[in-house]
């Protein structure tokens, strides 16, 4: 076995250390002695295996791990459903002010006053964006977003004596994964709703399926292949009809900034993605955040506590804050007395240093800088729409918003070449892939989502590494089996990993 | 747009070679009825303007001169290397690993996260992260429902209120009761959770017993014993502990805990207002398959290099979809390198200070109280770094020390009644022998 970068633990030696404490004092000492000890039976026993590595070790060591990443600051990131957007380093900055950072979640409001400020501002322009009444900033991420609104979705049924009634939330078929969770985690059953022959949801199944038993939609739009959904106005309306919630996925906001808010339309309930609409960093993997906006039929039931303004007039608070002038005057405090919440979802209000950076954002852009993310954003996907449609299939040709959908299937058919191999030969290009094999209903699926802030340059030399690629798969199909060559590692044995778990470091000196 | 890196000439390209003539034409599917019709929001600010305008709102933020807030949040040092590490851009800037040959950065630090929190408790495997403290118990109560295939959880109310809170709405939609054991709060009581009173909660309908330690008012749990009660009704113990004490206090899978979840801010993360934070999750390699989150193993690449990949993906919602162990999609992935980085810079011996300090000036804080008359200790048991006191008139002096700029830790009264009058009190690291002497010259002064 080779190892590319040994485990820190591997690196470790005893008595090595990098960052060392104070040592109580005398007296310190001689006060506590007089209160109760901690027993010897509850004490640990037995060695603890931490590292024991220098500063300048530990920094090399993650410094080197850092280099076997891809990253958005490095390179193209067109992972589809993601919105890999460039994060602002202005972000950054504000997220660490020492007012912000230092700031503890149970201090009293009134020494709180800038962090709760922040929340109700935030939740002010996302109520602008979406067309919500109100919204709540509380989730973690988007899956928790969405167990926030079905909840939400239960209590509103229960308090009009229908929960019992309605146990079942339909779903498209190209959902995100999470959805269907989401409904198991909520209580109810999913049904799954066919997609027409133009990637739009089969309105008449829909139909079908709607009824005194249903308790909500849950839609992603635009949807997962990309597709803004054209009968969304029906849509809607049938759900309605039926006296079910019309919940949005809001992942895909992105595309539709400026152009349709979805509480305006009349969806009850959405879930935003800060990391993904308002370039907060993925920090490989999270934190996220995914605020849920509602309309006033759930504001009732949003989780607790909620930043409210108690002193000064709302209006004028904005405008002040929207003015860059001062807010004096203005008092904001934690509502925690909602009678009718479904309660936390999580501790504190939410991922505030998530809150920070997407207002960094949203005030650097304005109106008129959203507008644009979302025209560029849509541009830059339907230009790769355009430019790669002669080399692989694209299995809904029409227009597209944030991403397009194509399918490998000519490659696979024809050449044996897998929309795994392609994507493996992207990454020797130095391109991290787009996401495959989603949505389900395309076959060996590639989707792509440039997002706005890639240059024309960028975008052209995906495409011209996406056409090499397409013709290697005719020429050469075996060269695409064997990539990537110019990775750290290569394939990884996936099957052997689920297979044997070797799920963490065991240390010499234990017994097994 | 702030950062758009297009020309005028650059879109008039992309329009031609799409072929449509303005970009309103790539808006033309959203129907007409439902367009948007305002979108009022501030103009555009340029850098100097959006550094001003955070800058005032960071300034609303008084942060304490002296403060002993804790209560599931704790001020720690966090090491400038620890910053410098999450603060790389390769790591802060990609996301979920699903391409392992060019994520091995963020799988193996995962890899090294999994393998410290199966250290700190004993446990034999542990996920890559879930939301926080919160969430990681909620979701650890309902893989004991799905283990044992039972419907009722019980919970200690010595466990934190946010905490038993979330797992309520965690609950809610599926039908799964909460019985609530109740610490013993009585006058001169011990603060802790009747080991009689959870044998008498564990009906052969109950899932798990959910306990705290150090629980919510510092005390130190008769874990053991509540592990014994759990597994004598075929429930299992769930604990929820906070890391740094683990550097002291036995590891859970000693003391017979089946699952454990822990709030790992105290780990290098930054107070931040309550979040993002970490939650850590560890269980035994017999119940794996029904934990939900992201796992990291070990592998090899067709050339024997050592790799590592997200595994055991079959319980995840992408693939399993309604039928998965949880939703949980995004987790705190760049919080826990964090705590990795942490946990490396501190190691054993610095780990074990931290812990030991805490717990030194947490009960010398205890001892200056009450010697100078403001206080005295309202339960009896040993406590770790966090210490409930019982202070005359607390409301009103703990709100006139905040007017001054001084945090008199958690009002208890705000969760339980019958502790009024009882402040809870935190110590760390950075408590100093000073900021004791001046917590207790102010108490006085409000006396």
């Amino acid at each position: 076995m080779t190892v590319v970068e040994p485990l820190i633990f591997e690196a470790s030696r005893p008595e090595r250390r990098a960052v060392r404490f104070p040592q109580p004092s005398t007296a310190a000492r001689e006060a506590a002695a007089g209160q109760p000890e901690l027993p010897a039976s509850v004490r640990r026993s037995g060695a603890l295996h931490l590292p024991e590595v220098s500063e300048l070790d530990l920094l090399r060591h993650f410094n080197r791990l850092a280099h076997l990443n891809y990253a958005i600051d490095l390179q193209f990131y067109p992972l589809g459903s993601c919105t890999m957007k460039y994060n602002p380093k202005l972000n950054e900055w504000a997220a660490r002010l020492p007012g912000f950072a230092e700031s503890h979640p149970l201090d009293p409001d009134e020494l709180a006053q800038g962090s709760i400020a922040l929340e109700w501002l935030l939740a002010e322009l996302l109520k602008e964006i979406s067309g919500f009444d109100a919204v709540s900033l509380q989730p973690a991420a988007g899956a928790q977003g969405e167990l926030t609104g079905l909840l939400m979705t239960r209590a509103y049924h229960a308090s009009r004596g229908e929960g019992a009634q309605r146990t079942r939330v339909l779903i498209p078929d190209s959902a995100h994964g999470t959805n269907p969770a989401t409904a198991t985690m909520a209580g109810y059953t999913t049904v799954t709703i066919p997609s027409n022959e133009r990637g739009g949801i089969d309105l008449g199944a829909l139909r079908t399926a709607l009824g005194p038993d249903v308790a909500a939609l849950m839609i992603t739009n635009p949807s997962t292949l990309g597709i803004f959904e054209d009968q969304i106005d029906q849509v809607i309306a049938a759900v309605h009809e039926a006296g079910a919630i019309a919940y949005m996925d809001g992942a895909n906001l992105n595309a539709i900034l400026g152009r349709f808010r979805p509480g305006e339309a009349g969806f009850d309930v959405m879930h935003f993605n800060l990391h993904k609409t308002f370039s907060t960093p993925h920090g490989g993997g999270g934190p996220g955040a995914g605020p849920v906006g509602v309309s006033t039929k759930l504001e009732p039931f949003l989780p607790a506590p909620l930043p409210t303004l108690v002193e000064g007039d709302a209006d004028e608070v904005r405008a002040n804050a929207w003015a860059g002038r001062s807010t004096r005057g203005a008092r904001w405090a934690l509502d925690r007395d909602r009678p009718q919440s479904i309660g936390r979802v999580r501790m504190h209000t939410g991922n505030f240093g998530m809150f920070v950076r997407a207002y960094t954002y949203i005030r650097s852009n304005g109106a008129s800088g959203l507008r644009t993310v979302s025209e560029d954003a849509v541009l830059a996907a339907n230009y790769l729409r355009t430019q790669l449609a002669d080399a692989y299939d694209l299995p809904y040709d029409r227009i597209c918003k944030h991403e397009v959908v194509f399918s490998g299937r000519r490659q696979k058919r024809e050449h044996g070449v897998t929309t795994l191999d392609i994507a493996k030969a992207i990454l020797d290009a130095g391109i991290h892939p787009p996401t495959i094999y989603f949505p389900l209903i395309v076959e060996e699926a590639l989707m792509i989502e440039p997002t706005e802030t890639e240059s024309l340059e960028t975008l052209d030399r995906f495409v011209a590494v996406m056409h090499a690629i397409a013709q290697r798969a005719a020429e050469s199909p075996a060269t695409l089996k064997a990539a990537p060559t110019s990775t750290p590692v290569g394939r990884l044995d996936e099957a052997a990993a689920a297979r044997r778990p070797d799920l963490r470091h065991r240390f010499e000196t234990e017994v097994e | 747009m702030a950062y758009s890196p297009h020309t005028d000439a650059d879109r008039q390209r992309m329009l031609a070679a799409i072929g449509v003539a303005s970009v309103e034409e790539l808006f033309a599917d959203i129907p007409s009825s439902v367009r948007a019709s305002r979108f009022e929001l501030p103009p555009p600010l340029v850098e100097q303007e959006t550094r001003a305008e955070l800058s005032r709102l960071a300034a609303l933020n008084h942060i304490p001169q002296l403060s002993f807030l804790g209560a599931g949040a704790y001020r720690h040092l966090v090491p400038q290397v620890v910053w410098e590490v999450i603060g790389r851009s390769e790591f802060a800037t990609s996301y979920t690993p699903y391409q392992p040959e060019v994520s091995q950065g963020t799988l193996q630090s995962i890899y090294e996260f999994q393998s410290l929190i199966c250290e700190l408790t004993g446990m034999e495997v542990a996920t890559a992260s879930h939301y926080d403290g919160a969430t990681a118990t909620a979701e650890a109560a309902l893989m004991a429902c799905r283990l044992t295939r039972r419907h009722r959880i019980a919970i200690s109310t010595a466990v934190h209120p946010q905490v038993r809170r979330a797992l309520a709405t965690y609950c809610s939609g599926l039908g799964v009761e909460i019985v609530e054991v109740a610490a013993d709060l009585a006058d001169g009581g011990s603060g802790l959770t009747p080991v009689e009173a959870a044998a008498g909660a564990l009906g052969d309908d109950v899932a798990c017993l959910v306990a705290q330690q150090p629980n919510f008012f510092g005390g130190i749990e008769p874990m053991a014993e509540l592990a014994d009660a759990a597994h004598a009704a075929g429930a299992q113990l769930v604990a929820f502990v906070e890391p740094v004490s683990l550097a002291l206090l036995q590891a859970p899978a000693t003391y017979g805990a089946d699952l454990v979840a822990a709030e790992g801010q105290p780990l290098g993360i930054p107070l931040s207002y309550g979040g993002p934070y970490v939650g850590l999750m560890a269980a035994p390699m017999s119940a794996v398959r029904q934990m939900p989150g992201r796992l990291v193993g070990a592998t090899l690449d067709g050339e024997g290099r050592r790799g590592y990949v997200l595994t055991l993906q079959a319980r995840e919602q992408h693939i399993r979809r309604e039928r998965a162990a949880s939703n949980i999609c995004t987790n705190q992935a760049l919080c826990a390198l964090a705590a990795t980085a942490y946990l490396s810079a501190v190691g054993p011996a610095g780990l074990r200070e931290v812990a030991e300090l805490s717990t030194i000036q947490a009960r010398h804080l205890a001892a200056a109280i009450e010697s100078g008359g403001c206080g005295e200790r309202r339960f009896s048991a040993p406590y770790f770094s966090e210490v409930a006191l019982r202070v005359p008139n607390a409301a009103r002096r703990y709100a006139v020390l905040a007017e001054r700029g001084i945090v008199a830790g958690y009002p208890l009264g705000r969760d339980y009644p019958e502790l009024a009058d009882t402040l809870l009190l935190a110590a760390t690291e950075l408590t100093t022998d000073d900021d004791i002497e001046r917590l207790v010259d102010a108490l006085g002064e409000t006396a």
